[in-house]
């Protein structure tokens, strides 16, 4: 079995462990709130309306170095004196986006690959498939490390080369969803009928799919969405002045030495949204493997 | 059956040559020209020239590789453009410790995981199960460097039992070594343990969901028994591809760890390296962890040939 | 036959079964059964049978509850057990086989420490004396090697002798009573017989009370004592086996009783110009030839059928002709103009006009298509009708095949499996096509279903001059629809003609042997068979055709 299989049935698995949503609204309401869609509408909120929400500048300098919270600024400053919220609201912005794109550029490669490799089978299917196999044997940190060391880390750099690296994980599991598609007799009598590939693949495959990619989706926003915050951590990724969560976590990292849990706000902050889009991935996955749904 | 084992290492050995052309034709493919960013921008032509010569640019590609590729089993990757002190030289020490590193961490976490997945599927729905599934959720969200600071926070600096940072040095006794890498075992555990349980579960609740776990259970078998002797064997053969997919996720989890506690190791070597441009250094450090990461893989598919029980027979 | 002893081992009073969408799946059922006795539980599929055999056991599948009722098993209310007495009641005091052997059986295990399991676990015998009891039980089912064919695996064994080893599963505890879950159904016709008079023998000599489920009336003639037929979940119908046949009481209970009585063999067709014609036709499968030199002829209005047990390769052969498997050898024309051997080397034109039918309507039909845009969609891709016309051309379609309009907007998942198979007629009729290629169209169909669809088959054939290629494996549909029929062995077409002479005196002994292992509707045909079967141990190699 593959490792997006596994991720598959895990994520059907997690749910597993809950219990059936009590009707009484007050339970109602903590479901909703468990789910993780509020934490998420609130992040990405504050991500599309940044430059009207900050309180300060992105690169302002307002007070010293790590002051502790006021009233002035809610979570205090960081290691160069500007306000943590604001840091931490424009962060948001520029490692969203930049998740965003790469994540639609996988999807868009992968699913595409994945589905024709799956439809048109043969050869074209066996070749595409151990490339990326061989691709799949190198960890994406690594890989990434490698062409980044070449190419250097602006932002065209690490959207195109993340999006292409993940774009292979999409292709296994877009192939390995579109193959049970396939062998169904109603994608031979559309072959039979002399239908092309567009038409096989957009009319015929997808439709069947968008449950198991919708899912796959969020959690490859959240895989790559943790992998540019590492990288940025790192010192690799977005680079400064630009806020970014992953890049403050590093600048802010000295303050631990002093009992300071300064870095810990970012890093909580990149913590929240994994965990709210994965929730909702979750509560989405269940709700369409009840029976009647779809 | 030895038939498809002696396929499966061919397949392996073919995959790490075609890994290890990938990274060095990754790193090879300049846009830039390595020889005048080492000279900077007052270089002459001729000493240009002669460093081009030396590193050997003025090849084909494909003739660089072969030649690269000769070297490094000869166990001489080059020297590293930084430090001038030949790559295998830095990087075995540290590949050693990071090693250590990531060894404890499997040690710890495979049975952890295992035993807990088993016992959350025994009591499937219950409330044990119910509270694993949860905190892994959360575990898995969590990026690795907050585990790490959080961690730190809390047993470094608010009760100053474990060091923040984790220098070895050779004057420390074993005892001072293990402190010191306690905080970043404990970590890679977390971040890892989370991973492989949840997918430990979810193979063994596929399993479950077999008619002849139904058959068992019609039986009038405890449940206890049909998860142990009915569901595990089958489910060996996808645990064992889990626990070696996982151990893959220490190798990239252990580049941060190593980070945050600033531990000596082959991924805070590579992190420098590719920050510092130094390319014989990042070719190597990336083949040693692509090449771990292949290797583990076929030890597993070689690991699931010998369990499966259609082919024991043959 | 009549029981041994005076109480009933099963009864069960009232019982309601819900799914959980809240689906009655067994509405307020009552039965009795004594011990040594045999029920059989007919009924079609989703009838509810199943879910009324496991309940037997107390056993809810997946997600589905029992709400109502009595289970009384030799005076004990299984519903008034907690888990742990539950427990030890299944697999003791009542065991279950189930349809599919190779499912039920672990494939990691070998299959006598999966039959001494329960035994032992139960506390009812050591080790050693239950793998003694075990491999008397396989002497007694003629098993080969009984001594050591427990120390298989399930993959290495046959159907036939997997479904013996798991009654001998079930029966390993002694059981009270035995729940037989179409335990035949998934096998050849010709192992059928063999597995079906052991089952009987064994229920026979231990006595044990059994409920026998199957949705083949014929089948369960043959072993049960007494009958129950089920319909949507309700009881239709009761009684004593032989009265039930010779004289049902109720509609349902007639029709399923008389639909497998002959029919009359079709005329040949007023002579029509030939349409389709197969030359030579092989198509390999690996080393083996799974078709090989098949030739045929169909003209318009003409059925042609194709029979052949499971392997023999009339599937292969209908693909085939479709394109949708690459023949090695052969030509394959339509009305005179040779195709090529892969479909996606036809003209559209060509593809219009050979239409397949497949076997399995749940998986011919997307599920997230509108029914009118499955019927509709051939109309619009090869004659470019659109809009109003188009919707008008699928109105008509649906009311060509029977059915109400109003479905246009439905999809698949909310139609019956008859409704769907008529929408995949539909479908290909919308091509308005020369040719039909069925394959095993009424597999899948209930018996009632099943007739429907053939009987809208023959009459959409008389009006529109349709000539189809229609594969099966039974006979009696066979006898039913096809003017002329084609036998086939092992890729080999060993018969061919009209189907009066084909299937009538004089038979080819292969035909021979596959139409005596029909089962037939009387009591006593088994043994008729079996014996018959004995006498003539030393004929043709046909009579092994089945094999176990």
């Amino acid at each position: 079995m593959s490792a997006g299989e596994y991720q598959q049935a895990t994520r059907a698995s997690v749910r597993g462990g809950g219990g059936t949503t009590p009707v009484a609204a007050r339970s109602r309401l903590l479901s909703f709130v468990a789910s993780g869609a509020p934490l998420v509408a609130v992040i990405v909120a504050a991500a599309v309306f940044a430059p009207w929400i900050a309180p300060y500048g992105e690169a302002q300098f307002v007070g010293g170095v790590w002051d502790p919270p006021s009233a002035q600024h809610w979570l205090g400053t960081d290691n160069l004196g500007r306000d943590m919220v604001t840091r931490l609201v424009f962060g948001a912005r520029n490692t969203i986006s930049i998740a965003s794109l790469a994540t639609a550029l996988a999807f868009g490669l992968g699913v595409l690959l994945g589905f024709a490799a799956a439809a048109i089978g043969g050869w074209l299917d066996t070749l595409v498939s151990r490339a990326m196999e061989i691709l799949l044997a190198i960890p994406v940190l690594i890989s990434a490390l490698m062409v980044l060391s070449v190419l250097g880390n602006s932002l065209p750099v690490l959207v195109v080369t993340i999006g292409l690296l993940e774009s292979t994980r999409v292709y296994m599991i877009a192939r390995a969803v579109a193959r049970t598609i396939v062998v169904r007799e109603f994608v031979a009598a559309a072959r039979l009928r002399g239908e092309g590939l567009g038409w096989l693949l957009a009319r015929e495959i997808l439709p069947n799919t968008l449950g198991a990619l919708a899912a796959e989706a969020g959690l490859r926003f959240s895989f790559i969405f943790l992998f540019i915050a590492s990288l940025s951590f790192l010192g690799l990724g977005i680079q400064p002045p630009a806020a970014d969560w992953g890049s403050m976590v590093r600048e802010n990292a000295q303050a631990i030495d002093f009992g300071l849990p300064v870095p810990l706000y970012p890093a909580a902050a990149i913590a929240f949204l994994t965990i709210g889009v994965n929730r909702l991935v979750d509560r989405y996955l269940a709700a369409i493997a009840r029976p009647g749904a779809t | 059956m030895t038939r498809l084992i002696a396929a499966r290492v061919l397949a392996g050995l073919v995959t790490l040559l075609v890994v290890s052309a990938l990274l060095f034709f990754a790193t090879d493919w300049l846009p830039g020209d390595v020889a005048a960013a080492l000279l900077g921008p007052q270089a002459t032509p001729e000493a240009l020239a002669t460093i081009r010569a030396s590193l050997g640019l003025n090849e084909a590609a494909p003739l660089r590789y072969l030649h690269w590729l000769a070297h490094a089993l000869h166990g001489d990757f080059g020297r590293s453009l930084a430090t001038g002190r030949t790559v295998l030289g830095v990087l075995l020490p540290r590949f050693a410790n990071t090693v250590v590193l990531a060894g404890l961490a499997a040690l710890v976490s495979v049975p952890l995981a295992l035993g807990l997945g088993i016992a959350s599927v025994m009591r499937a729905g219950g409330r044990l199960d119910r509270l694993i599934s949860t905190l892994c959720l959360v575990t898995i969200s969590v990026p690795e460097f907050f585990i790490g600071y959080l961690l730190i926070l809390l047993f470094s600096v608010q009760l100053g039992w474990l060091p923040s940072l984790a220098v070895l040095n050779g004057g420390m006794s074993l005892a001072q070594r293990l402190g010191a890498i306690t905080l970043p075992v404990i970590t890679l555990v977390l971040v890892v343990l989370a991973h492989m349980l949840r997918m430990t579960r979810a193979a063994l609740l596929s399993v479950m969901s077999a008619p002849y776990i139904e058959m068992a259970l019609l039986k009038g078998l405890r449940r206890r028994t049909v998860v142990l002797r009915h569901a595990l064997p089958n489910a060996a053969a996808p645990i064992i591809a889990v626990i070696a997919l996982n151990l893959g996720y220490l190798v990239v989890g252990v580049v941060v760890v190593e980070v945050v506690f600033v531990y000596p190791g082959a991924g805070q070597l590579m992190v420098d390296a590719v920050g510092k441009r130094d390319l014989p250094l990042v070719q190597a450090c990336g083949l040693a962890f692509a090449g771990t990461y292949v290797v583990l893989n076929l030890i597993a598919d070689i690991v699931a040939i010998l369990v499966n029980p259609r082919l024991r027979a043959a | 036959m009549s029981g041994r002893r005076t109480h009933p081992v099963l009864r069960i009073e009232g019982l309601s079964v819900c799914s959980a969408a809240g689906l009655v799946l067994v509405d307020d059922i009552s039965l009795q059964l004594a011990g040594g006795e045999v029920l059989g539980l007919i009924g079609e599929s989703g009838a509810g049978k199943s879910t009324l055999g496991l309940a037997a056991l107390g056993y809810a599948r997946g997600g589905c509850r029992i709400t109502a009722g009595r289970i009384l098993l030799g005076g004990t209310d299984l519903r008034l057990l907690d888990a742990e007495a539950l427990r030890r009641v299944r697999g003791r005091r009542v065991a279950y086989v189930a349809q599919s052997a190779a499912a039920a059986f672990n494939p990691a295990l070998r299959l006598i420490d999966q039959i001494c399991e329960a035994p032992v676990r139960h506390g009812l015998s050591t080790r050693r004396a239950a793998e003694q009891r075990a491999i008397e039980a396989f002497r007694a089912l003629d098993l080969p090697d009984p001594e050591v064919f427990g120390r298989r695996y399930a993959h290495e064994v046959s159907g036939g002798q997997l479904q013996r080893a798991m009654a001998v599963m079930a029966m390993a505890c002694a059981p009270e009573l035995l729940v037989l879950d179409e335990p035949t159904t998934a096998l050849d016709v010709t192992t059928q017989i063999e597995v079906l008079a052991q089952l009987k023998r064994l229920i026979a000599r231990s006595g044990t009370a059994a409920l026998y489920i199957s949705h083949d009336l014929a089948v369960v003639a043959q072993i049960a004592d007494r009958l129950l037929v089920l319909r949507q979940g309700k009881l239709v119908e009761t009684g004593p086996t032989a009265a039930l046949l010779a004289r049902p009481q109720t509609d349902y209970a007639r029709a399923l009783v008389a639909e497998r009585g002959g029919a009359a063999a079709r005329a040949a067709p007023a002579q029509g110009s030939e349409v389709l014609r197969v030359e030579g036709l092989a198509v390999r499968h690996g080393r083996r030839d799974a078709v090989s030199d098949a030739s045929l002829r169909i003209e318009a209005g003409e059925t042609l059928a194709v029979i052949g047990e499971s392997g023999s390769g009339k599937t292969t052969l209908a693909y085939a002709i479709c394109g949708l498997v690459p023949a090695h050898a052969g030509r394959v024309s339509l009305a005179g103009v040779q195709l090529a051997a892969d479909y996606a080397r036809r003209s559209r034109e060509q593809l219009r006009r050979l239409q397949l039918v497949f076997q399995l309507p749940d998986v011919a039909l997307n599920p997230r298509q509108s029914i009118a845009s499955i019927v509709g969609r051939p109309a619009q891709f090869y004659f470019g009708t659109r809009g109003p016309a188009l919707a008008g051309r699928v109105a008509e379609l649906l009311g060509l095949v029977g059915l109400d309009p109003a479905l246009a907007g439905r999809r698949p998942g909310e139609l019956s499996g008859g409704q769907k198979q008529r929408v995949c007629i539909a479908r290909a009729l919308a091509a308005e096509p020369d040719v039909l290629v069925c394959d095993e169209v009424t597999a899948a169909l209930d018996p009632l279903i099943a007739e429907e669809v053939l009987q809208l088959q023959r009459r959409l054939q008389e009006q529109l001059g349709l000539a189809y290629l229609f594969i099966t494996h039974d006979l009696a549909t066979v006898r039913r629809i096809a003017h002329r029929v084609l036998v086939m062995w092992r890729g080999r077409i060993v018969a061919q003609g009209a189907t009066a002479q084909v299937l009538g005196e004089g038979r080819h002994p292969y035909v021979n042997a596959l139409c005596a292992s029909e089962p037939e509707m009387r009591p006593g045909w088994l043994e008729e068979t079996l014996a018959r079967r004995a006498a003539e141990a030393q004929a043709g190699p046909f009579q092994s055709a089945g094999g176990t």
